[in-house]
C-alpha cells in the first residue's frame, strides 16, 4: 500500500487527509508524447519542403535579379494603389448600403437588398468584362447633359476594373458591416440621443466606433483577398503584380522563379497589411479588453 | 420671476395615450411636476412607468394627449389647427433639456469614464474640450469618482458605472433627470452609494421623476408617489399617505408585495 509523507515527514495511510504542501516537493515531468511527435513530423515536413526548392531546378539567383525590376515594381504598384482604392469604395459604398438596409424607408431598404443581391450574385470577372464592354450597350455616357463624352474613351481598363471591384468590394463590406452595426447594443443609440445627439452624431461617434471592433477582422479579409483578386483585372488589360510578372516570363521563359518573385512581394503586402490591421484593432479594442490593474 | 410662471410646472402631462400595435401602455396618464419636485413613480412590471419616462424624453412617441416641458409642446409644433412633427434636430435640442439614467447603465464602452462625460458637451453642445474636461472633472468629483476619471466602464463596479452614468446627464445641464429604476441592475450593497448620490442631487433642487422600488428612498426624498397599474395613473400622493394609508385596492396590494418581497 502506498503512503504518502505529510509536513513532519510521517507517513499517513491514503484516505486521510494531511496538510501536505506540494510547493515543497518534486515534480516529476509528464512526457508529452503527442507534442513531441508533432513537432518532430512538421520540422521534418518543413525541412523537405525547404530542401526541395533549394535543390530543385529554381535558379535563386535570376528571381532575386528579378525582384526589383522596373515593371515589376510598376505591377507591384498597380496592385497595391488597385486595391487601396477599390477597398475605400467598397467601405464607402458598404456603409451607406448597410444603413440603408436598416432605414424606416422602404426604398433605401429595397434599392440596398437589391445593390447586394446583384453585386454578390454575378461572378467578378464577368463584372468586370461588362463594365469593360459597356460601350456595346451605350455607346456615349451622359450625366444630365453636364458631362458627355464616348464610352470607350471613359472605359479604359483601370476605370473598369475600379468599377468592377469597388462595386463587388462594397456588396460584401455592407454585409460585414451590417452585422457590426447589429451586434452593438440598441441602449447605446438611445444613451447617445439621451444625451441630445442627432442620429448621424450618434452613428459616428457612439455606434460606429464599437462596430469597428467586430467589423474589422472580415474587413482585412476582404481587403487581403481584393490584393489578390486585383489580378484578375489582367483579362481585361490591366496590368496587375502577376501579369506584369507573367508578361516577362513569356519571354525569357524563367516561369518559376518569376513566379516566385510574385509570391515573395504578395506575402510581404499581406504582411504589412496584417500589422496594420492589428494596429487598428488594438486601436478599437481600447475598453473592451480589461486592462491589467496598475 | 412672477407668480404666474413659479406656477407653471416643469413638466405636463395631459392625458397622455400611448399604443403598442393594439396594446394600450399609457392610459390618460395626468402628471404635473413642478421645478425642484421629486416624484417616483412605483408600480408594477408592466404598468408603463419605462414608457411614460420614454416618452418624456421622446425616445418614444406617445399617440394621444400631449406632454409639455417649461409650456413647450414636446414633439410637435402646432402650424394653426394643424400639427407638424419636429425635425429629428429639434428633438435633439428638446431632448437636451432632459437627461436619462436607465436601468442597464448604458454607458459608451469605447470611452473612458471621463470622455463618457465630456462625450455630450463637447460633440452636442461644442464646448471646447479643456473647459468640458474641466466640467466633467467636477462632475466626476461630485459623484465621488475623480479617482475613476480614465476608467474605462468593464473596469468599474456597477454602482460606479451607475453614478458615471448621472455624472454624464449632469454634463448636459438638464433642467430635468428621469431615472429608470437606477438601482435595480445592482448588487444589493452597492444600491446606497447611487442613492446618496440622488438624495444629493434633491437635495441640490434637482427636478426629477424617478421610477423606482427603493420604497425607503421613495419616502425619505421624494415630494409625491405617483402609483400606476395597466398603464394608468391609479393614485398619487405623498409617500407618507400612499404607504400608511392607500385609497385603492390595487395601491394597498402592490404595497403588500413589494413589502413582502
Ligand atoms: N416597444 C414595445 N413594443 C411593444 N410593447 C411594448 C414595447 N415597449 C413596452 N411594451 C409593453 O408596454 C407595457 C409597459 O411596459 P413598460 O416597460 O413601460 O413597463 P414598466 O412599468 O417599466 O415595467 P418594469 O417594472 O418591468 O420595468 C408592457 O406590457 C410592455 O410589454
Ligand atoms: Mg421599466
Amino acid at each position: 500500500m502506498h503512503t504518502t509523507p505529510d509536513r513532519a515527514g510521517r507517513e499517513t495511510a491514503p484516505g486521510t487527509v494531511s496538510d501536505l504542501d506540494i510547493s515543497k516537493m518534486r515534480t516529476i515531468r509528464t512526457i508529452p508524447y503527442g507534442r513531441i511527435l508533432s513537432v518532430g513530423l512538421i520540422v521534418l515536413a518543413a525541412f523537405g519542403i525547404v530542401r526541395a526548392f533549394a535543390m530543385g531546378d529554381i535558379n535563386w539567383a535570376i528571381t532575386w535579379q528579378y525582384m526589383f525590376w522596373p515593371t515589376i515594381m510598376m505591377g507591384l504598384f498597380n496592385t497595391i494603389w488597385m486595391s487601396i482604392v477599390c477597398m475605400a469604395i467598397g467601405v464607402v459604398i458598404g456603409l451607406m448600403c448597410a444603413i440603408a438596409r436598416d432605414s424606416v424607408n422602404p426604398v433605401l431598404r429595397g434599392a440596398s437588398i437589391f445593390y447586394t443581391w446583384f453585386f454578390r450574385g454575378a461572378p467578378l470577372i464577368l463584372q468586370l468584362l461588362i463594365w469593360f464592354n459597356l460601350a456595346l450597350v451605350f455607346p456615349r455616357l451622359s450625366l444630365f447633359g453636364l458631362f458627355e463624352a464616348r464610352t470607350v474613351e471613359v472605359i479604359t481598363p483601370v476605370t473598369a476594373a475600379i468599377l468592377g471591384f469597388g462595386l463587388n468590394a462594397g456588396a460584401y463590406a455592407s454585409e460585414i458591416i451590417r452585422a457590426g452595426l447589429l451586434g452593438v447594443d440598441r441602449g447605446q443609440f438611445e444613451a447617445a440621443k439621451a444625451i441630445g445627439m442627432t442620429g448621424a452624431t450618434a452613428l459616428r461617434r457612439i455606434v460606429l466606433p464599437q462596430a469597428m471592433r467586430t467589423v474589422l477582422p472580415p474587413l482585412g479579409n476582404e481587403f487581403i483577398s481584393m490584393i489578390k483578386m486585383t489580378s484578375l483585372a489582367s483579362i481585361i488589360g490591366f496590368s496587375d503584380l502577376l501579369r506584369s510578372v507573367q508578361n516577362l516570363y513569356f519571354v525569357n521563359t524563367r516561369v518559376i522563379e518569376l513566379l516566385m518573385v510574385a509570391t515573395v512581394w504578395y506575402l510581404v503586402v499581406v504582411t504589412i497589411l496584417s500589422i496594420f490591421q492589428q494596429m487598428l484593432e488594438r486601436r478599437f479594442g481600447r475598453g473592451f479588453v480589461r486592462r491589467a490593474q496598475r | 420671476m412672477n407668480g404666474a410662471a413659479a406656477a407653471t410646472p416643469l413638466v405636463s402631462a395631459r392625458i397622455v395615450g400611448k399604443t403598442f400595435q393594439d396594446f394600450e401602455a399609457l392610459i390618460e396618464v395626468d402628471c404635473d411636476v413642478m421645478r425642484g419636485e421629486v416624484v417616483c413613480i412605483i408600480g408594477p412590471s408592466g404598468s408603463g412607468k419605462t414608457t411614460f419616462l420614454r416618452c418624456i424624453n421622446q425616445l418614444e412617441t406617445y399617440d394621444k394627449g400631449s406632454i409639455w416641458l417649461e409650456g413647450e409642446l414636446l414633439g410637435y409644433r402646432r402650424v394653426g389647427e394643424a400639427l407638424q412633427p419636429l425635425t429629428e434636430k429639434e428633438i435633439a435640442r428638446q431632448r437636451r433639456k432632459t437627461g436619462m439614467v436607465f436601468q442597464r447603465f448604458n454607458l459608451f464602452p469605447h470611452l473612458t469614464a471621463l470622455q463618457n462625460v465630456t462625450e455630450g458637451p463637447i460633440q452636442v453642445l461644442k464646448r471646447r474640450p479643456a473647459e468640458a474636461r474641466e466640467q466633467a472633472m467636477a462632475l466626476l468629483a461630485r459623484v465621488g469618482l475623480e479617482a475613476k476619471a480614465e476608467a474605462y466602464p468593464a473596469e468599474l463596479s456597477g454602482g460606479q458605472q451607475q453614478r458615471v452614468a448621472i455624472a454624464r446627464a449632469l454634463a448636459m445641464q438638464p433642467q430635468l433627470m428621469l431615472f429608470d429604476e437606477p438601482t435595480s441592475a445592482l448588487d444589493p450593497e452597492l444600491v446606497g452609494e447611487v442613492l446618496q448620490v440622488m438624495r444629493d442631487l434633491a437635495a441640490d433642487g434637482m427636478t426629477m421623476i424617478v421610477v423606482t422600488h427603493e420604497m425607503g428612498f421613495a419616502r425619505e426624498v421624494s415630494d409625491r408617489v405617483i402609483f400606476m397599474d395597466k398603464g394608468r395613473v391609479v393614485e398619487t400622493g405623498t409617500a407618507a399617505e400612499l404607504m400608511s394609508n392607500p385609497r385603492e385596492e390595487r395601491t394597498r396590494g402592490f404595497l403588500k408585495s413589494v413589502a413582502r418581497g
